[in-house]
């Protein structure tokens, strides 16, 4: 396996994150567009993101829904 | 201390009815919101607490204050934020952050060592979804619960809450340039976990 871009993975989360400056943003895209492994593993980056999201994601428990609507300050 | 203990309300000035009335309405509305926006509170809230448990009650308790203190919320800014602002004073108030000892070794080389790592065990990486998908949810889930809480929190806010680095500083009281590397780091720290659980798996 290649070494990985360092400057790539620094761009990396910024880049996600949607917060790269233009000029970055079009250097980002410049390099991604021309580097294979730079491409999969932003790619990773970010189905790991929604994946973690959805692993993560839970239903509040029902009973609680009720208990916090009974917490309410009755009007007198 | 506008009228004396024998005038009740309904001999009170016809402004203070009306005052008493919209005050009524306004914090009916403010309830009827703060509930509407509960699960996505608990969302984030489920954890950044330690365990199921743990979010049950701190949600009652961030739920409780909010309608005492409802006054104190400025109409038309983000609600959800000021719920988790009072959610997470409340989860550090508390003392319940089961701190674990800071793993700061081995240090979590780049950010692409979960990837490399779920390649080398895998037979060559074909899509990257699916190398994901190699993952199981409890996994993640015991993952993100093993990342030390100053990451934790600012990693649940943005990754799973949706917040801005902006918000984020605001809720958790910090300025920006830390929730940044704070997140930076955090999102490595959870790679880490992954990685160790998928090699322990794979061995």
């Amino acid at each position: 396996m290649k070494d990985p871009c360092a400057h790539c993975e620094e761009m990396m989360q910024p880049y996600l994150d949607h917060v790269l400056t233009d000029e970055e943003m079009r250097a980002a895209e410049a390099h991604l567009a021309e580097c294979v492994d730079c491409r999969r593993r932003y790619k990773f980056e970010e189905s790991l993101r929604i994946y973690v999201r959805k692993a993560t994601t839970e239903p509040m428990p029902v009973e609680l829904k009720q208990k916090l609507a009974a917490l309410r300050i009755p009007l007198d | 201390m506008g009228h004396a203990g024998t005038v009740d309300r309904m001999d009170a000035e016809p402004e203070d009815a009306q005052r008493l009335a919209t005050e009524a309405r306004d914090r009916v509305r403010f309830e009827e919101d703060a509930l509407a926006l509960s699960d996505q509170v608990y969302r984030v809230a489920r954890h950044l607490a330690s365990s199921r448990e743990d979010a049950d009650e701190l949600m009652q308790e961030t739920y409780a204050r909010a309608f005492r203190s409802w006054r104190s919320f400025t109409p038309g800014t983000n609600m959800r934020a000021w719920l988790l602002r009072i959610l997470t004073n409340l989860n550090i108030d508390r003392g319940r952050r089961q701190q674990r000892a800071p793993q700061m070794q081995p240090l979590e080389a780049n950010d692409y060592f979960l990837y490399d790592k779920l390649a080398e065990n895998g037979d060559g990486i074909s899509d990257e979804e699916q190398v994901v998908e190699r993952l199981s949810q409890d996994d993640i889930v015991t993952a993100l619960s093993a990342v030390p809480h100053d990451f934790r929190d600012v990693l649940v806010l943005v990754d799973l809450g949706d917040f801005s680095y902006a918000d984020a500083a605001q809720i958790l009281d910090i300025p920006v340039g830390t929730v940044m590397s704070r997140l930076h780091r955090g999102r490595r720290i959870l790679k880490r976990e992954l990685a160790e659980s998928t090699l322990e798996e794979a061995t």
